[in-house]
């Protein structure tokens, strides 16, 4: 009983980690423009199908999938930052959520077209397998996602607080003009933060892709535990995102487990909306 | 003054060739609405439905000799309404029942359709059809199998495959069957989501077995399209049961099977009630992984040269899929309709329906395994039945059960992965 316990908690804290990491970028979004991206989820959903691109044509594993899909969805991030963001931060927030909604629908659909509506998947042990480590069993893949899920979490900290870039793109966050008339430039600002953002969150989608099913509509699954993850650790605290998300894997895991799994939504939910009343601002969030 | 007046007459007579062209070809046309999942978590189901309704409208459209007696095959369009072409008015519902029941009301009100199909999922069958019962339009299901779809006293409802009461006794004999020959069937688990299809499926499973003397010792229900299944998975493990049966929809068929592997978790043996397990992209992924796995089925590729074979061919060429159980029921579902119309010989609804009452297909006349088309008054089709497949070599399944209608003979216990 007990030791399947442990394995309960083992299994929450790396599907945490991976809560973590697929909502970091949409936290540094959040915190860098006060944006919104609803299309978060299809970021993700386009890192999936990178890495699933490179292993049917290369035959390559997340070695390989991973980089490219950051490459490609951070460049990808500008674009849309250059394209859309801009002209839309200038309008109301309606204005804001309908444009990223409607890009998540163009991501989403344009997928749709080109790999049709199939259910896809990377063989089972493209990353290397489980792990026995004293009769728990630890999956290659999972680990391989959460202990990227630290080191990123990690890298974008220390890129916020410890850099000059950090500081610039803080300033450019904290008031725009100001920014500027110290000579620094916004628009360079937040175009480099959504190329992070976006391709932290590629990186995610290709080690996700490793155990997880690959469809065009998977960022829908995957897309409102990041919203949730982002507000429980506080809007735009990316260490906040890491806490959310492994507070979020535990919960969910062990609420499953010991109530039902048909329950655990309605536990994380309630827990998540009570804390919200005491701590609006998450976690780590500024008030 | 008279130039202008025999002009005016020339533009009236036009526009009256033109309407009554328009009439006569309108005539010539039985539309026929279609509410799948074309999007959402469900939409590869939806999309190989629209295939293979796509297919049907082929061979009820144009000369299929090669089919032989095969209904509506031989000429081209519908003999009984003076060879008319069917078309069918396809639209989403984005899995949802909300979503469905408008597309269902815009289908009847502003397309026009003088019949309904559709919609895969048994929670947005139920909505649909209660707006086709409400504006008096016949709509036939071929693959939703929540039991209390037929229980609502509908007049317009028919439904030709078999039900999950249906299934829970063909499962009940299966189980004894394979008891008899030393398989261990004494604790029984059932995994299901919590939409209408899963909760009812394992609420009708649960009694019937009660019934039989079987025991389901574990129940675990989870929240449709899962971002975890670990926890599941523990608790399976943990209780070793020695039959594990899977009600899901494809998304989470593939989560189980990859966090079975993970988990390093068989049970003795692992029967899926169909859905997700027949979906041909859950085969290609996680088939290799679901070893053993037995499953439910009326559809049967058949010998080379037979209709079904036929069919299945001319389905494989549309969708690049081999035909699924699904699939094929739905395919059966609008043949039943479209056989009804051309008996009718009239696209009123009230005709339609009176000829989907008086239906009694023959089993030669069915691309189905079934024993024949027949409704009762609940509109439930009475003569139909399945067997037990199973996925031997994780690409494909044979039938396993009755021993009547075997390929090969079940192989125990499951194998999973390699």
């Amino acid at each position: 009983m007990s030791f399947v316990l442990v394995q309960v908690i083992a299994g929450g804290l790396l599907l945490g980690a991976v809560y973590a990491l697929f909502s970091s970028g949409l936290t540094l979004v959040w915190g860098m423009m006060n944006i919104v991206n609803f299309a978060h989820g299809d970021f993700v959903m386009l890192g999936m199908y990178v890495a699933f691109m490179v292993f049917t044509l290369f035959g390559a594993g997340p070695l390989v999938g991973a980089p490219l899909a950051t490459i490609i969805l951070a460049t990808l991030g500008v674009v849309v930052y250059f394209g859309l963001i801009r002209s839309i931060m200038k309008g109301p927030m309606l204005a804001q959520i309908l444009g990223t909604f409607g890009l998540a629908l163009l991501l989403r659909y344009s997928v749709f077209w080109w790999f049709g509506a199939n259910f896809l998947s990377l063989p089972q042990n493209i990353v290397g397998g489980t792990y026995a480590v004293l009769g728990l069993r630890i999956e290659a893949s999972r680990l391989l996602a959460g202990v990227v899920a630290l080191l990123v979490t990690l890298g974008l900290h220390l890129l916020l607080t410890r850099t000059s870039l950090g500081s610039k793109m803080l300033a450019v966050a904290e008031d725009a003009t100001a920014a500027q008339l110290m000579g620094i430039r916004p628009d360079t600002m937040q175009a480099i933060a959504w190329a992070i953002a976006a391709g932290a969150t590629g990186l995610a989608g290709a080690l996700i892709a490793t155990f997880f099913y690959i469809v065009p509509t998977v960022g829908e699954t995957l897309g409102i535990v990041a919203f949730v993850t982002v507000s429980l650790g506080g809007f735009g605290s990316v260490p906040g995102a890491l806490v959310a998300g492994l507070l979020i894997g535990v919960i969910e895991s062990l609420s499953a487990y010991l109530i039902g799994a048909v329950y655990k939504d309605i536990v994380v939910y309630a827990l998540f909306l009570s804390f919200l009343w005491f701590r609006p601002q998450g976690l780590m969030g500024k008030s | 003054m008279a130039f202008k007046h025999v002009l005016k007459l020339l533009a009236a007579a036009v526009v009256m060739v033109a309407c009554a062209g328009g009439a006569s070809a309108d005539d010539k046309v039985v539309k026929i609405g279609a509410v799948f999942p074309m999007t959402g978590g469900a939409a590869s189901a939806g999309i190989h439905a629209k295939f293979a309704l796509e297919v049907a409208l082929d061979i009820v459209n144009n000369a299929h000799p090669e089919l032989g007696d095969f209904p509506l095959a031989k000429n081209a369009g519908l003999a009984g309404l003076g060879g008319a072409k069917v078309e069918v008015s396809f639209a989403d519902n984005q899995g949802s029942p909300a979503t469905g029941q408008n597309q269902a009301l815009r289908l009847i009100t502003e397309e026009k359709v003088v019949a309904l199909t559709g919609a895969y999922q048994s929670g947005i069958t139920l909505t649909t059809s209660a707006i086709a019962e409400k504006y008096g339009i016949p709509y036939l299901n071929g693959e939703s199998v929540a039991a209390n779809l037929t229980e609502r006293g509908f007049k317009w409802f028919f439904r030709v495959t078999p039900i999950a009461s249906d299934f829970a006794k063909i499962y009940s004999e299966f189980l004894a069957d394979m008891k008899a020959t030393g398989a261990k069937t004494d604790s029984i688990a059932l995994v299901h989501d919590n939409t209408e299809y899963g909760t009812s499926v394992a609420g009708t499973i649960t009694q019937a077995f009660k019934d039989k003397g079987l025991n389901v010792a574990l129940d675990v229900s989870y929240a449709v399209n899962a971002t975890d299944v670990q926890s599941q998975v523990l608790q399976l493990k943990e209780k070793k049961p020695d039959v594990v049966i899977m009600i899901s929809y494809t998304s989470d068929a593939i989560l189980y099977a990859k966090t079975m592997e993970a988990l390093d978790y068989k049970p003795p043996m692992l029967l899926a009630d169909d859905a997700g397990y027949s979906d041909p992209s859950f085969i290609k992924a996680v088939g290799k992984s679901s070893q053993g796995v037995f499953n439910r089925s009326s559809w049967s590729v058949g010998a080379p040269g037979s209709t079904t074979a036929i069919i299945a061919d001319l389905y494989k060429k549309k969708s690049g899929d081999e035909m699924d159980d699904t699939a094929a029921r739905q395919m059966q579902g609008f043949f039943v309709l479209c056989e009804a119309i051309d008996r009718a010989g009239s696209t009123d609804p009230a005709k339609i329906q009176a000829a989907l009452q008086k239906t009694d297909l023959k089993p030669n006349q069915l691309m189905m395994g079934y024993k024949g088309v027949k409704f009762d008054d609940k509109g439930q089709n009475v003569l139909a039945s399945g067997v037990i497949i199973q996925l031997q070599d994780g690409e494909n399944y044979v039938a396993v059960w009755p021993k009547a209608n075997a390929e090969k003979a079940p192989v125990m216990p499951y194998k999973g992965w390699y």
